[in-house]
């Protein structure tokens, strides 16, 4: 009975929450972005020449109806993937997002056995 | 036994990690894009600075070498450079120069060339600077040396040094 | 003269260390069961010369001694005086001598406010808390040195960067380092304690205050840091996951830690050795930290300065620390039976330790990640927001619904019979969370969940402290950090998705429009100041449906001393929301880039990070009061 409550809340906030909008976002997309010529900034925060370059070229992408990973390919294969701030998820960076997700189930399971080895006594 | 198995890959990795530090400490940690290379140069179109058309690969592919130089009037450094680009104008036939105009207004432009000389082939004007990502420029100056099928054969960022001289010499010799 | 009184000092000190460690073998070997009064004398006079050294050069900084090269390159007589003190601190060499300060002091004090333990542990961790010091002091002496002279002296300073010269910035150093290099003393502490095989509940009740005084400082000093960027670097954030954010993130998870830890280990005597390890893990994370910023192997926005030297003494340190504490402890490890019951407190608070083992691998990783693609592969990638976030906040969603439920379970076999009222609470959440949206917009399905279980812990937390205030019982410190911290969550995940954020360029006179908000362009002003000149200027913002009527001046400072640039917000805040513009000029162009924000609750996220670190504080008084 608790649990049909719960799932008819949960259904209810999500009739309401905003759907994902197809519009491209590009302040998202400025946040992503390194600023090359500067110290650890985003193209979003950043007021260097480059920076504001790069948004103008951006937002013609988006005007042209790119995708928001069509740009990133694009700004990749010209200025390498330091560029953007999401490791894309390829072979080398595998390890990246798996690793922490490895490291919690292993936790968990270790947790787990441990409680059982005791409960077991 | 399994102890030791456990015991023996900690230190391991401990082992490996401090030595990834080590090595990483020789290494700069600034970011250029030199090794961007190999890479052919696709969607080219920039407006003439003079004439009313557009260059576009086709006309650079009638070049053997080109060399695609980033340029300003207020950009100091470009004023370094400008001396060996002027040099390899008159004596490479092979290299046809290509100058970018980048963000600049045309009678400072004109002005720069007349005070220190032309070196370029061919002038092409990017007004708002946009059609620079295209080449994956980040600053100025920057300069882009490509093969007839329009290759990235190397970047050169900042002003154009005499071992940058004397590569381009070899690159451009070579057939 | 004040550089020969500081070096002699710094040289003083190190024999004193010495002499510390020499007496303190020989204490061990003696059959009296007192420590003498001698190491005593010593540790008092290596404290109150380390602070005489570093007032020494707080002095030479006051008036402007140019001769020192480090007053030289960070200072200029017409800095403020504030900022010439704080100048002490906010460059590399000077900032060690703090480093030796804390050290030091700590040496003394736990020293001196452990004599009901016993006389070897005592010993013990003073020796490894004196190596620790001695390796700072050499590294200072001969690396570092804050009083290495130039010749001839320089009639004028370099100057502090301006973005440096602010109150929040000024204490961020010492609160932090009150913070993690404090938990240097429970490093020695938990080595002392292996070697003497002191172990259990008094071992726990030895170290928990410091543990306390240390975390509680190192989340105000978090907090500083967060408040300097956001007022000062102008983009309206005040967290990036820079390396230099997580080096001081990764110890305090593993305090968090610890701190639940010794929970168990002083109540049950249970998880000896892994406290053990945790105590080890926070000040390797330390230095571990300390190695990642100052050696210049990360690229990131607020380095110090970068000499290579310096990241190989560190790491020759570090890489010693880590063997030196690893062998000890596998020497030393046994395999204990375990007595936990699955159904009590006890198996929450190792889901603490899990949560925040995950939370600590994955700053650490994407961290040193860039460090390893590039020395492994030649490839240079880039870790940052998107990733942090992407892995971290759906495990956040967890880990508030266990944090809410965790201090209510028993010690002993513990009966769900309070499910009833959790599972109201878990309605209450849902329902507000349902009218949040419904009032006024709706969010991303992550930040649902975020929301929900950040008011979870919240109700929860609130019951808690209703109960806690009618019994007066010693449960109060704990609700109000755990009721911060889903405050900090509610308010972070709120003003995540309510923010608006306008980027656009403008001339003066002009109006931009957008949503209901109209913002004019007012004014250009030219001002000149002691240090700087600045290009202010004046935003009215308007507001269609409300009566809001705002002047913001953001400026353009243009300092000469060092010749810098800088951006200078203009906020203006309220308890319900921030509005926040910066601005820029376009080279060769008379518009000015203009970043407009509104960020709602953000005096509610400080607030909350202050509650958090004063639940740490009420904590340490209430134990004070009972042992001292």
């Amino acid at each position: 009975m608790k649990i049909k409550i719960i799932i008819f809340l949960i259904i209810l906030n999500l009739n309401v929450v905003n759907a994902e909008t197809s519009l491209v976002d590009s302040n998202k997309i400025f946040k992503n972005l390194r600023c090359l010529v500067c110290q650890g900034q985003s193209v979003g925060d950043s007021n260097s020449e480059f920076a504001q370059t790069i948004k103008l070229v951006v937002r013609d992408q988006i005007k042209e109806g790119k995708t928001e990973k069509e740009i990133y390919e694009f700004l990749i294969e010209k200025y390498g993937d330091w560029i953007v701030y999401k490791p894309p998820l390829n072979k080398v960076n595998f390890v990246l997002w798996l690793f922490p997700y490895l490291v919690f189930v292993a936790g968990g399971t270790i947790i787990f056995l441990f409680l059982k080895k005791r409960d077991n006594h | 036994m399994q102890k030791n198995i456990i015991k023996l890959s900690i230190i391991s990795l401990i082992v490996f990690i401090i030595g990834v530090f080590f090595i990483g400490l020789n290494k700069s940690s600034i970011y250029d894009t030199k090794d961007l290379v190999g890479q052919k140069i696709t969607n080219i179109q920039l407006d003439h600075f003079s004439e009313n058309r557009i260059i576009t690969g086709e006309d650079l592919k009638k070049n053997d070498f080109t060399l695609i130089n980033f340029w300003a009037s207020w950009c100091a450094p470009c004023r370094d450079e400008h001396a060996t680009l002027l040099k390899l104008n008159n004596d490479e036939k092979n290299l046809k120069i290509l100058g970018v105009n980048f963000k600049d207004k045309k009678n400072n432009a004109l002005k720069f060339l007349k005070d220190l000389g032309d070196p370029y082939d061919d002038i092409a004007r990017d007004e708002f600077g946009k059609y620079s990502i295209n080449f994956g420029i980040y600053g100025i100056p920057e300069s882009i040396l490509i093969n007839k099928d329009l290759i990235i054969i190397k970047k050169f960022i900042g002003p154009i040094s005499k071992n940058d001289y004397n590569f381009i010499k070899q690159i451009v010799r070579k057939q | 003269m004040l550089s020969n009184i500081g070096n002699t000092l710094l040289s003083l000190n190190i024999l004193i260390g010495i002499s510390i460690i020499y007496f303190s073998f020989k204490n061990l070997n003696n059959n009296k069961i007192l420590i003498g009064k001698k190491i005593y004398h010593l540790c008092l006079f290596q404290s109150t010369f380390i602070i005489i050294c570093f007032l020494t050069l707080v002095s030479a900084f006051i008036v402007s001694d140019f001769s020192i090269i480090t007053v030289y390159q960070n200072s200029h007589s017409l800095k403020p005086f504030l900022y010439k003190i704080s100048g002490t601190w906010g460059n590399h060499e000077g900032s060690l001598l703090l480093w030796a300060i804390i050290l030091t002091i700590f040496s003394f004090f736990f020293l001196f406010y452990n004599k009901y333990h016993p006389k070897n542990y005592r010993i013990y961790s003073l020796i490894i808390q004196n190596i620790l010091i001695l390796g700072f002091l050499f590294f200072l002496l001969f690396n570092s040195n804050p009083f290495s002279m130039v010749s001839p002296t320089p009639k004028e300073g370099l100057g502090l960067n301006p973005i440096l010269q602010d109150p929040a910035l000024a204490i961020h150093p010492p609160l932090l380092y009150v913070g993690f290099v404090g938990s240097s003393i429970y490093f020695s502490a938990a080595m002392a304690s292996l070697i003497t095989n002191y172990s259990g509940k008094l071992f726990a009740q030895s170290i928990k205050n410091w543990v306390l005084i240390s975390w509680s400082f190192q989340t105000l000093g978090i907090l500083a840091g967060s408040i300097w960027a956001y007022y000062e670097l102008g983009w309206g954030g005040f967290w990036f996951w820079d390396p230099v954010e997580n080096a001081s993130l990764l110890p305090w998870f593993a305090m968090s830690a610890l701190l639940h830890s010794l929970i168990v280990l002083e109540k049950r005597n249970l998880l000896y050795f892994w406290v053990i390890i945790l105590c080890l893990l926070t000040f390797i994370l330390s230095v571990t930290g300390t190695f990642l910023v100052r050696s210049g192997i990360l690229n990131s926005v607020h380095t110090f300065a970068n000499d290579p030297s310096r990241g190989l003494y560190i790491l020759i340190f570090l890489s010693l620390m880590i063997f030196a504490s690893v062998l000890l402890f596998f020497s030393k490890f046994k395999n204990n039976s375990y007595n936990l019951n699955s159904n009590s407190k006890e198996t929450f608070i190792l889901i603490n330790n899990w949560f925040m083992i995950f939370y600590l691998i994955t700053v650490l990783l994407g961290t040193i990640y860039p460090i390893f693609t590039e020395v492994l592969t030649d490839h240079k990638v880039s870790v940052g927001p998107p990733f942090y976030n992407a892995v971290i906040i759906p495990i956040v969603v967890i880990f508030l619904f266990f944090m809410s439920v965790g201090p209510r379970i028993k010690w002993i076999k513990n009966k769900f019979y309070n499910l009833n009222l959790l599972f109201k609470i878990l309605i209450a959440s849902i329902f507000i969370n349902f009218f949040i949206i419904y009032l006024f917009q709706g969010y991303s399905l992550m930040s649902n969940f975020i929301i929900i279980s950040a008011l979870f812990l919240v109700f929860a937390s609130l019951m808690d402290l209703y109960k806690s205030l009618k019994k007066q019982n010693i449960e109060l410190p704990r609700v109000i950090s755990h009721l911060a911290f889903g405050f900090l969550i509610l308010f972070i995940g709120l003003n995540y998705n309510f923010s608006i954020e306008k980027d656009f360029n403008l001339k003066v006179g002009e109006k931009k429009v957008f949503e209901n908000y109209s913002i004019e362009f007012q004014n250009l002003q030219l001002e000149d100041f002691k240090n700087y000149k600045a290009v202010i200027g004046e935003f009215n913002i308007s507001k269609s449906d409300e009566n809001l009527n705002q002047s913001l001046y953001p400026e353009i400072r243009i300092y000469e001393k060092p010749s810098t640039i800088t951006y200078e917000a203009s906020i203006r805040s309220d308890l319900l929301k921030d509005y926040y513009i910066t601005m820029s000029n376009i080279d060769r162009s008379e518009y000015y880039n203009i970043k407009f924000q509104k960020k709602p609750f953000m005096m509610w996220i400080w607030i909350s990070v202050i509650f958090i670190s004063l639940g740490g504080f009420l904590r340490f008084f209430k134990n004070a009061k009972k042992y001292y």
